[in-house]
């Protein structure tokens, strides 16, 4: 009717500014600072799970071709847990935190509050499109934030849907989605927002900090790197293949920021990696890889020119083990495995986030931290497979990277204790659990003074009695302080 | 230039700064190098500033002995890694986060404490196991020759350096990689900071400044109103004259008692300055000329000049501005728009004290609120209805020498924070470590995927265990 024939209106700077507008005369009146609040916002996301579940499958199948279960358990399973722990510790986390005083300040009391920062501007990306949208959208919640959501255009299906679920389940005059590409984001970017919560990549991630400086916006970037995976011998190797495999075609057929990039094992044992690669992968997935319905598709004819760029150029293609099958049609790559890729080659230069699974080999298990190291780039994720202790400890200490995993992959993420974020290239900032709480807060200091005890050294005019006392004071000893009363010097 | 910077990220590679013996020795150093050069010190910063030693030992010497002295006795804490508890569905497994330094950083200071705002982001870099190149301003030229001859004698040279310069030598830093900048200094130059810091997705910590209020409420004595003014003078023209980012830049009223606390100021101003500019003391002066200039300006609108009550007397020569006091200069007046920065301290009347909330909430996030009163009521509202870095309760400074609150602002005045472990955290990178075994194995992990083991990892990420029960024994319906 009427809304059906409305031409689709443009979203530029000025409706972006309209957008901000609104949303802040909403958090200024307080109406996202309420506990209550923030409890209805995120009992309504768990509502609009439960009773939509078949259509985000759908969309998720429609974008990514994604298998059921995949969309079920990493996508929404993961965000009802994060929306179950706000609302069950929400309380606890928006209590203030008392500091403890010493003696310079004496006497005082000291508190540290969070408080949400205001409007806060949420991109997310294509590949876990439901999850990355609304997991750091509950930490905003969690926090008090008003928001806007803008999903990728490369998830067309999940974007709408998300609109449209957002609208109809949440408070729409403190949490919108817009929807569009780089227009409608530039758009976005131009506005004075009080945090970004970036998921994406570094390309864009630099654009969007560029833009943050203008305004002086904090920002948090979630992008992703070469996760390596370091197989040492003397596993069990069922086990570690079946890993490795979960956490690279498992998760969304390797499109995932934290899945195993490559793989770095020695010459002695690669042979036997790959035979049990190629057996277990059968075992997932069936003997014609490329028509497995438990395996995503690649997302779109971009990515998917980029991936069999990469797989087709000379010194690579000779190095296939195993796969290397493509159906442009359905925008279908098997699980390909290379063997001894050499370091120059384009796959080992920038970020596979596919179906691609080179193998570099080194003499001594010891070397892979050097090719690690070498890359100059610190990944989102590193794992290792091995039962050597010393080993481990190496790992742990010498390979930075945003989080690490002994003996699996990807799993980390799950884990809501643990800080989920990178460092260097791979970004700045976690979430997750409280972290995504914290990331949204701004911690406000609060001392509280009386008006007893006034140290009159801290006022002019300065005298050298005043500098003896003053330094006991700075060094908070009560016997120094005492001596410096009675007029003793210091040493 | 490069080549420092090359050696800075040569030594770090290296594995030395790592060790926490290192990081120990380096502020032990830095510890002796303040003690044993207290009086250079105080000669740097008389000629930069013109402030006293004990001006100059309260907030600088003092401040930066207080800082190393905790961060040596919490470092072995700080370091070691947090225990991060997981569930049963993963065990036997083991989790961490595990503190790392980020690499090479690069620590902007200003002018006003030069030897603190380089010093002590220094300790926190230093604690964190990096390798540091300092950029001290310019516009401090004695603190700086000081930082720069001294610290080499000192510190470890090829892991701790200093640079000198201006603008044109911080616009080349920035085009440099860095693997942390942390920046003191204006908004203006923040954003120029963070603009560079994009192009390496560098993480950056700003401190920048604002328009700090000072809320007078009536006390319940005028014991205590004699406290709160000293504490608001101390607040304004003790800290380097007014030149400090979290000094107090304006006072806000009830009109019934502006006029006995304008007396008490007054009052308190001559006993701890002098009667008149020629006999000032105890007190810092304008830095430079351009800074002065700036200051005069605000004078020169005549409808601000009309509003001083006090003060006003500006001596271009001894860069010299004597303590004013404005009442209800016009609050469209530059004076009432821009950071002032120095010491002149605008007093504006309200009807009603309550009002100060909406009036702070006009203008922009500022680095601290101080608010002096009793009324609990009061209190908190000013603590949920505006937002600042922090709020002081009944004095002023104070908050910046406590090591267990965050210092930091929020909005335009920065984002971010340093202070006892705060300083450690800002230069580290947590990393997340996950330790998992080879057994148990959980099947449904795996494809090919079917109804069993949806339902199966439907419970398990409820941590449902006695639903997994059920549905291995065959008892649980969907």
């Amino acid at each position: 009717m009427a809304s059906e024939m409305k031409e689709k209106e443009v979203f530029d700077s000025e409706s972006a500014k309209e957008l901000v507008k609104e949303l802040r005369a909403s958090f200024v009146a307080g109406k996202t600072k309420s506990y209550e609040w923030r409890r209805t916002q995120l009992k309504a996301m768990l509502k609009m799970m439960e009773e939509n579940e078949p259509q985000i499958v759908a969309a998720l199948r429609d974008d990514l071709s994604k298998p059921e279960l995949e969309s079920s358990i990493y996508e929404i399973a993961m965000l009802k847990n994060s929306c179950r722990l706000a609302l069950k510790e929400m309380k606890h986390w928006m209590m203030p935190e008392k500091a403890k005083t010493s003696l310079t300040t004496f006497p005082s009391s000291a508190e540290i509050v969070s408080e949400p920062f205001g409007v806060v501007l949420v991109i997310s990306a294509w590949n876990y499109p439901f999850l990355l949208s609304l997991d750091p959208v509950v930490g905003a919640i969690a926090a008090g934030n008003a928001i806007v959501l803008k999903p990728s255009e490369i998830a067309p299906a999940t974007a709408s849907l998300l609109a449209k679920l957002v609208s109809n389940y949440l408070d729409s005059s403190c949490i919108k989605v817009v929807e569009g590409a780089v227009p409608e984001t530039s758009a976005l970017l131009e506005q004075k927002w009080d945090k970004i919560f970036y998921t994406g990549n570094g390309r864009i991630a630099r654009i969007v900090m560029a833009a943050a400086a203008k305004h002086l916006t904090p920002v948090l970037l979630e992008l992703g790197g070469k996760s390596p995976v370091i197989v040492d011998s003397g596993i069990n190797l069922q086990v570690a293949t079946r890993r490795i495999i979960a956490g690279k075609w498992g998760c969304n057929n390797g499109q995932a920021c934290i899945s195993p990039d490559y793989v770095i094992t020695t010459k002695d044992f690669a042979l036997k990696l790959v035979d049990s690669f190629k057996c277990e992968l059968e075992r997932f997935y069936g003997k014609n890889l490329l028509e497995s319905k438990d395996l995503s598709r690649i997302v779109n004819s971009n990515h998917f020119a980029r991936l069999l760029k990469l797989l087709d150029e000379d010194k690579v293609s000779i190095k296939i083990v195993h796969g290397g099958e493509r159906d442009k049609t359905n925008l279908k790559i098997a699980p390909t495995i290379l063997l001894d890729v050499p370091q120059d080659s384009l796959i080992m230069n920038e970020e596979i986030f596919g179906p691609l699974l080179p193998i570099i080999l080194v003499d001594k298990v010891e070397d892979s931290f050097d090719v690690i190291n070498s890359s100059g780039t610190k990944p989102l994720a590193a794992y290792l497979f091995t039962n050597n202790k010393k080993l481990k400890e190496k790992f742990v200490a010498t390979v930075s990277a945003g989080g690490l995993v002994v003996n699996d992959t990807a799993v980390h993420l799950a884990e809501h204790t643990l800080p989920f974020g990178g460092v260097g290239d791979s970004g700045m900032g976690a979430y997750h659990g409280k972290f995504s709480f914290d990331a949204f807060s701004h911690k406000k200091a609060v001392l509280y003074r009386g008006f007893a005890c006034d140290a009159f050294m801290r006022y002019p005019p300065y005298t050298s009695g005043k500098l003896r006392l003053l330094q006991a004071l700075l060094g908070g000893s009560i016997l120094g302080i005492i001596r410096a009363l009675l007029g003793w010097s210091k040493a | 230039m490069e080549g420092s910077v090359a050696e800075l990220r040569e030594t770090f590679k290296s594995g030395r700064t790592r060790s926490v013996a290192w990081r120990k020795n380096q502020l032990k150093a830095l510890l002796d190098l303040v003690n044993e050069n207290e009086e250079s010190i105080f000669k740097a910063l008389h000629q930069d500033l013109g402030k006293d030693p004990v001006e100059s030992y309260r907030d600088e010497v003092g401040v930066i002995q207080k800082s190393v002295s905790y961060s040596l006795s919490c470092l072995d804490k700080w370091v070691a890694p947090k225990k991060g508890e997981l569930p049963l569905l993963f065990f036997p497994a083991k989790g961490q986060v595990l503190p790392e330094p980020l690499g090479v950083v690069l620590i902007f200071s200003s002018w006003n404490f030069p030897i603190t705002l380089t010093l002590d982001p220094l300790i926190g870099a230093i604690s964190a196991g990096n390798t540091v190149l300092l950029k001290p301003s310019e516009l401090a030229p004695a603190s700086l020759s000081f930082l720069i001859e001294t610290i080499p004698l000192y510190l470890d040279n090829k892991a701790i350096k200093v640079i000198g310069g201006g603008a044109d030598v911080g616009e080349r830093l920035l085009k440099l990689k860095w693997d942390k900048i942390f920046f003191t200094g204006s908004p203006r130059v923040g954003r120029l900071v963070m603009t560079a810091a994009a192009r390496y997705l560098t993480p950056v910590t700003l401190e920048l400044g604002g328009k700090c209020p000072a809320i007078m409420d009536a006390l319940s004595s005028p014991s205590k109103t004699k406290v709160a003014a000293k504490r608001i003078v101390g607040g304004k023209w003790g800290p380097c004259t007014g030149q400090a980012c979290i000094a107090i830049d304006y006072l806000l009223v009830e009109d019934k008692i502006a006029s006995t606390l304008i007396e008490l100021l007054k009052k308190t101003i001559k006993r701890f300055y002098g009667e008149n500019i020629k006999d000032l003391k105890s007190i810092s002066r304008i830095v430079n000329k351009h800074q002065l200039q700036r200051l005069h300006n605000f004078l020169k609108d005549p409808h601000v000049a009309a509003s001083v009550v006090y003060g006003g007397s500006v001596n271009e020569e001894k860069l010299v501005i004597e303590p004013t006091i404005l009442l209800d200069p016009p609050l469209d007046s530059e004076i009432m728009t821009e950071e002032i920065f120095g010491p002149l301290l605008p007093i504006i009347t309200l009807k009603n004290i309550e009002e100060s909330i909406e009036f702070i909430n006009s203008k922009p996030n500022p680095l601290v609120i101080y608010a002096f009163t009793e009324d609990e009521t009061f209190k908190k509202r000013i603590l949920s209805e505006t937002s600042s870095g922090a709020v002081t309760f009944n004095d002023s400074m104070v908050q910046f020498l406590s090591d267990t609150l965050p210092f930091g602002g929020v909005g335009q005045s920065g984002f971010g924070r340093y202070h006892g472990k705060y300083s450690f955290d800002t230069f580290s990178h947590e990393k997340a470590v996950m330790h998992r075994a080879f057994f148990p194995e959980l099947e449904p992990r795996y494809p090919p995927w079917n109804d069993f083991k949806l339902r199966f990892l439907k419970l398990a990420y409820r941590f449902d265990y006695f639903g997994i029960i059920l549905l291995l024994i065959g008892l649980k319906r969907s």
